[in-house]
């Protein structure tokens, strides 16, 4: 702040301490104590006793102790305070303390390999614990997911299943686009590709003649990404569409919106609030879920 | 007693019955989120009825409402009778109180739609930040403009408070309420980023300092000696603690922003100002209590008396809690938990509501026509303190236990460091306390029906004595 302000605030508050000081000693003594004031309101009179001394001294020694915390601490202005404490360095200091004490615990399973992780104990319960406090607000506590956001018990893999993809996956995070193909393909055309898209899934309401228009669009446009057999391609993160896993619900209206107006999941990058050591520990725990 | 003019009392008998009412309303309120909190189904997935719209409308209803309609009941009152003079307008005084009501059925009407500002206890849109200022205007003029014809040649002590309350909360009222309209609904606030988060903390924490202290302070120096019938115990007391009060408390803000982006010194600042507030604070805790030495067997008989000193009680309690509270070491456990909701009920239940339940047994016979506390059933009255005070007991302490445990079970690590518990644990361990809290709510609202049974006999008693004297 400008020293003018400095000086305003380290101005205003010392004197109010000092006006508080004041006032107090102005009114230290009565002059009638056991007396009333000769004042007389509705018939309620006052007597004119003192000050009680204990909240008296109560007073004083909170302003006395206000006067030695602003020595102390920032409060003053500009002035930082005999301590020179910080919020931000207190925050440092205990983020190193931790850091320090605790870094060695997980640094010790750097280098066993995600797989062979995911099948200790120790490391599980750790990556638990993790994955609780980071993870479970979105995948669910038991990794179950929920609509938007990936089933990862099951076997499905949007992004791959390689202990080190998944360690990616989380460090980085993961963007998925599904375009939206609205002004693309007319409403007729996006029926047809829904139409298409159920059927790849052996769904039993499949109406065939629209389904098999909707392939040629689907080889077109869709194709690319989900492959030209709807398998799906991990390298984009484009589902499989031939199994009965859906990410944002498998009822045919749904599958349309998703088709006119795209999809765009974000799964979070997790490298500085975790750091490497502990998403190590924690794409094993993520990796046991699905076995 | 001294010969007086007629007093306009039609205008207190108004808001004092509106205290009843809207008492019941703000309290059931009150008691409904309490159950969405414990049985989250409640709010029937009905957009009117989501916690984030009745919360708002309980805190508003409660203060504003409630509480300020007992305190312009009693401000009225009391201004008249300390001052020997009848309201200077009472057309002006009539409009306080239809503007008033207006403003709460405004509320109502908007916050369960959903329009909302988002400045807690400031959530009023625009159009009706402005109606409230311009009955505010008519309550300073009609309030000091009768202090001012006084015919007594000092000014109370209980004019001194609501002066400041009826001041400081125009000033406070007015600066966190800038903004800028967009539509009739819905407008920006002119502050931004941290120093909106300053301001509405300096308007929070001084509605509370102001709207319900220096207020309800007001009240309880009038009702507390003429129900003890003793003398105030120190006019040099009350000097002290009233210019102590509210020069520190506007200071006080910054201890809600503790920890954040909120420069250090002005967290420093707050916490040292909170900290010199407790002595102001039970300034007048000891006035109204000492008040009674000399009269203290009238507490085993009268439980209007009963009321106003348990009210002290919580009174002096809150304000030793608020400053222990705006400790940083203490507020880091303290902060976001349940232990805040406690410390705000045991001032808003304990000590607003039970000093205003006792001035409003003391007043209302008075304005129908009785000699004051002279209610219909004193047993009644017993009855609702008992509750009212388990009701809080309860309260305040089911949310301590929860606070202390939500706090303690965030900051509990495991030998590797990682949190213990993750945030929904917390919440599933808190639903005792939730339940118990539900509990304490629903008795302290039976007791405002106990209440508004007890005031509508006593009106229908005091009209049939009218109609006996003609």
């Amino acid at each position: 702040m400008s020293s003018a302000v400095s000086w305003f605030v380290t101005i205003a508050t010392l004197v109010s301490l000092l006006v508080f000081f004041l006032i107090l000693q102005l009114n230290k003594s009565v002059s009638r104590p056991g007396q009333t004031t000769g004042h007389d309101y509705d018939g309620i009179q006052e007597y004119d006793n003192p000050l009680p001394a204990w909240w008296y001294w109560g007073f004083m020694f909170t302003i006395v102790f206000g006067i030695g915390y602003l020595i102390y601490y920032p409060g003053l202005g500009n002035y930082k305070g005999v301590s020179g404490w910080t919020q931000v360095g207190q925050l440092e200091a205990d983020q190193k303390e931790a850091d320090d004490k605790y870094g060695p615990i997980f640094a010790q399973y750097r280098s066993v390999p995600v797989e062979e992780l995911a099948t200790n104990p120790a490391a599980l319960k750790m990556g638990h614990r993790m994955f609780i406090n980071n993870c479970s607000v979105c995948h669910g506590a038991t990794g179950e997911g929920s609509f938007g956001f990936p089933n990862l018990t099951d076997s499905e893999w949007l992004w791959g299943s390689e202990g080190a993809t998944i360690e990616t996956t989380i460090i980085g995070g993961r963007k998925a686009a599904m375009p939206a193909w609205e002004g693309v393909l007319n409403d007729s055309q996006i029926t047809e590709v829904t139409e298409y898209v159920l059927s790849m899934s052996a769904r039993p309401d499949v109406d065939q003649a629209l389904a098999d228009k909707g392939q040629q669009h689907f080889m077109t446009f869709c194709a690319a990404c989900h492959g030209p057999e709807g398998k799906g391609q991990t390298m984009f993160g484009a589902p499989d569409l031939t199994n009965d896993i859906w990410l944002y619900g498998n009822s045919r209206s749904r599958i349309e919106y998703a088709i006119k107006k795209g999809r765009n999941g974000e799964m979070p990058a997790f490298a500085n609030k975790l750091g490497e050591d502990k998403v190590h520990i924690l794409a094993a725990y993520v990796k046991s879920l699905s076995q | 007693m001294s010969e007086h003019p007629e007093y306009n009392l039609k205008v207190v008998r108004q808001f004092a019955v509106m205290t009843v009412v809207w008492g019941i309303v703000g309290m059931l309120v009150g008691v409904i989120i309490a159950a969405q909190l414990t049985w989250p189904a409640l709010n029937m997935d009905i957009p009117y009825l989501h916690f984030g719209r009745l919360r708002p409308l309980h805190t508003n209803a409660v203060i504003f409402a409630f509480g300020g309609c007992a305190l312009m009941a009693t401000s009225f009152y009391i201004v008249q009778r300390t001052c020997q003079v009848r309201l200077i307008s009472d057309g002006l005084a009539a409009f306080v109180f239809w503007g008033w009501q207006l403003v709460i059925l405004s509320a109502a009407i908007t916050l369960p739609l959903g329009i909302t500002t988002s400045k807690e206890y400031a959530e009023l849109e625009w159009p009706i930040d402005i109606l409230i200022t311009l009955v505010w205007v008519a309550y300073a003029i009609v309030f000091f403009g009768t202090v001012m014809k006084r015919k007594t040649q000092h000014i109370y002590v209980a004019n001194w408070f609501f002066s400041a309350f009826i001041i400081a909360v125009a000033i406070l009222h007015i600066f966190n309420s800038l903004a800028i309209p967009v539509t009739l609904t819905k407008s920006y606030s002119v502050y931004a980023g941290t120093v909106d988060a300053m301001v509405q903390w300096w308007y929070g924490h001084n509605a509370v300092g102001f709207f319900l202290t220096a207020g309800f302070l007001g009240m309880m120096y009038y009702f507390v000696p003429k129900q003890a019938e003793r003398p105030v115990y120190s006019y040099r007391l009350s000097v002290v603690h009233f210019w102590a009060l509210i020069a520190v408390y506007v200071w006080a803000g910054p201890h809600h922003l503790h920890y954040t982006a909120l420069p250090d010194w002005a967290q420093s600042l707050g916490m040292v100002m909170s900290l010199v507030l407790l002595a102001p604070s039970w300034g007048g805790m000891i006035n109204g209590i000492m008040t009674l030495s000399g009269a203290w067997d009238k507490l085993r008989t009268d439980p209007i008396l009963k009321f106003l000193i348990v009210s002290l009680s919580f009174y002096g309690m809150s304000t030793f809690e608020g400053p222990m509270m705006s400790i940083k070491s203490v507020n880091s456990l303290s902060h976001y938990t349940d232990w805040t909701i406690g410390h705000v009920h045991s001032g808003a239940l304990g000590w607003v509501a039970m000093v205003s339940i006792g001035a409003m047994y003391h007043l209302i016979p008075i304005l129908f026509g009785r000699k004051q506390g002279e209610m219909y059933s004193e047993k009644l009255i017993d009855i609702h303190f008992w509750m009212s005070t388990i009701g809080t007991v309860l309260y305040i302490a089911s949310m301590w236990v929860n606070g202390l445990m939500q706090g303690l079970m965030w900051r509990a690590v495991n030998s590797d460091g990682t949190l213990t518990y993750s945030f929904v644990e917390s919440v599933e361990a808190s639903f005792p306390g939730y339940v118990v809290r539900f509990i304490g709510g629903a008795i302290f609202l039976s007791g405002m029906f106990i209440m508004a049974y007890n005031v509508w006999k006593t009106i229908q008693v005091c009209k049939v004595e009218a109609e006996a004297a003609k």
